[in-house]
């Protein structure tokens, strides 16, 4: 139980009549790296959702870290140790790079309520240790998030889930509006985060990069996991047949 | 070594090569006009815009008309402080104009004397309570009571019941006249004390102005909610989802706005010794062109303090210059317009020219 980093127990969500997610098990353990895959529909976002505190479930428990969570918000969840890099890139465009890493936590020199005095060295220190932990490479911190390309603006985004001391990343189609060379850059940096032992969830649509990057494919088919395989155990062929329903095995499920 | 690895798909990038600040442009714009006055003066009236031209007077520059410049703006400046901040944080206000005549209104009933000229004071509201002659610290914290119980509407409304910042402010806009209006039936409340009617005396509004700009440029530019400000204006969805409490700050923009208009209030009514109903009509639109033309986005996200300022100077220029011309006041308001649409114009154009990387 100690090396399980998370855990959920019949996860469900019902909006209203649409039970978009139903009795969901899952665990992710400690260095693991797992992707989630499924049709548009499946209930992958949905679960994101409920595990980061954005929506509220309709039933099942929530183990984090060792503890039962009841996250009432994404920033509840967030200060547990929980990181997302959304889909829509969480980033202010007219912000530089340390501002966006440090936004709604920024480092003070005096605390003055809203009037706090910023620190500004020192997030500039913290945002270059970042960089450097996750080999992300962005010529000039001081320009602002519009300047930059998609590629860039995804490595910030990720940059800042390693800022924090984060217990779990979950990353929702990292490399989806992403060019070749980008997407390879963001992969780097998921790499480097397996090599650092952080734990990772990772939503894609993209077979390779799963293959390439995680220990384990979890596929969610009309709100309800279907498949749980480690990446030696399967292939694509056998990932798709789960995912279009082609195959349906609960007897799979028990044995991973 | 100006070129650096990109990083990604091994384009260069030059690190020197960065887009001029908004603030540049503006200045030199203000440059620009304050030059053509001063050929156009040269040219048709053989007299300097800028430079003291009269032997019986020292000094290299026209100091009356710099000191006209920037005390014919001071007053709609401290207001456009605020509403730089709320339109930074994507927002927008209408109402500061009247916030203007109804905290003028209820300051100055509380700053009389009690006799004038041995008669007592027709003026005095609150004669009967013996509320005159308070020392000048009550019409003041009346006053700062007006705007920020203003702001606390305007914030609360635009923050809780979600309805757009416009329609809110205008509303505030008109209940805040008729406030104006109500407060002693239309009539004008004059007779300050002396202490009230020393705030804005002489160059005090400049003064005023200018300090409140300093303060908060600072504030903007180094402390949780300047950035915040920026971070609201730019991305609303990214900043709730890193946790900025969006409904506070923006009640605390409207308040802070709302205090300044009431700063205004007291600075304008002081200098004119009287409060009229109709006073600050039209400054909530100044206010905002100032802005703009000093480079605040009206999408929100990007502008500063210095740019206002910058902007309000234009348009002190554009006063003083047409005045110095002898052109008719009519040709000011309509050059202020095109002056203001051309400003937003340059704006879009600026971003377009940007994210095509030219």
């Amino acid at each position: 139980m100690s090396d399980i980093v998370l855990k959920t127990e019949n996860l469900t969500k019902h909006y209203g009549g649409v039970h978009a997610l139903q009795e969901a098990n899952f665990e992710l353990r400690k260095g693991e790296h797992v992707a989630i895959m499924g049709d548009n529909g499946a209930g992958k976002s949905t679960f994101v959702r409920q595990i980061t505190g954005v929506e509220q479930r309709t039933d099942g428990k929530i183990w984090f870290d060792g503890k039962e969570v009841n996250f009432a918000g994404p920033i509840e969840a967030r200060e547990a140790g929980i990181e997302t890099v959304f889909q829509n890139l969480a980033l202010a465009d007219d912000l530089d790079v340390p501002s966006n890493l440090f936004l709604g936590r920024e480092k003070v020199l005096f605390n003055l309520g809203p009037f706090s005095i910023l620190d500004r060295k020192a997030m500039r220190k913290a945002t270059e240790a970042a960089l450097i932990r996750t080999a992300v490479k962005i010529p000039n911190l001081s320009s602002t998030i519009r300047h930059m390309s998609g590629g860039q603006r995804q490595c910030v985004a990720i940059a800042r889930t390693a800022t924090f001391a984060s217990k779990l990343i979950i990353m929702d189609e990292p490399t989806a509006a992403l060019g070749v060379q980008e997407t390879a850059q963001v992969e780097n940096i998921i790499r480097t985060l397996k090599e650092n032992g952080e734990p990772l969830i990772l939503i894609s649509h993209n077979m390779r990069q799963v293959f390439d990057l995680v220990d384990r494919i979890v596929v969610f088919r009309r709100g309800r996991i279907v498949a749980n395989l480690r990446k030696q155990d399967t292939d694509g062929n056998d990932i798709v047949a789960y995912i279009t329903g082609a195959k349906t095995g609960q007897a799979e499920l028990q044995a991973a | 070594m100006s070129q650096t690895s990109h990083g990604i798909g091994g384009l260069s990038y030059d690190a020197k090569k960065r887009p001029w600040p908004a603030e540049f442009n503006v200045f030199l714009a203000l440059v620009i006009l304050v030059g053509a006055f001063e050929l156009i003066g040269r040219v048709f009236l053989g007299d300097s815009f800028l430079f003291n031209t009269r032997e019986n007077v020292a000094g290299i520059f026209n100091e009356q008309r710099l000191q006209i410049i920037i005390l014919q703006v001071s007053i709609v400046g401290i207001i456009a402080i605020g509403v730089t901040q709320v339109i930074i944080c994507g927002g927008i206000d209408l109402s500061s104009g009247s916030i203007v005549g109804a905290t003028a209104m209820i300051a100055m009933s509380f700053a009389q004397v009690a006799t004038v000229n041995g008669n007592p004071n027709p003026k005095a509201m609150f004669i009967a309570y013996g509320w005159t002659d308070l020392p000048v610290i009550v019409p003041l914290l009346v006053a700062v009571g007006c705007g920020l119980l203003a702001g606390l509407i305007n914030g609360s409304l635009i923050a809780y019941t979600r309805i757009p910042p416009f329609i809110a402010t205008l509303g505030m806009m008109v209940t805040a006249r008729g406030i104006a209006k109500w407060w002693s039936k239309g009539q004008p409340i004059s007779f300050p004390t002396d202490s009230f009617a020393a705030i804005g005396k002489g160059l005090m509004p400049v003064i005023i102005f200018i300090s409140l700009a300093i303060l908060f440029q600072l504030i903007l530019s180094y402390t949780r909610y300047g950035k915040h400000c920026y971070a609201i204006g730019s991305n609303e969805d990214a900043a709730r989802m890193s946790g900025i409490k969006i409904a506070n700050h923006k009640v605390l923009v409207y308040v802070i706005a709302g205090i300044l208009a009431s700063i205004a209030a007291v600075v304008l009514s002081s200098k004119n010794l009287t409060a009229q109903a109709g006073m600050g009509v039209m400054y909530e639109l100044d206010a905002i062109a100032m802005a703009v033309i000093g480079g605040v986005s009206l999408s929100g996200g990007r502008g500063s303090i210095i740019g206002t300022v910058i902007g309000s100077l234009i348009f002190g220029v554009i006063i003083s210059g047409f005045t110095f011309l002898r052109l008719d006041a009519y040709y000011q308001e309509m050059v202020k317009g095109v002056i203001i649409v051309g400003a937003v114009v340059l704006d879009q154009w600026r971003q377009r020219r940007r994210a095509i990387g030219a």
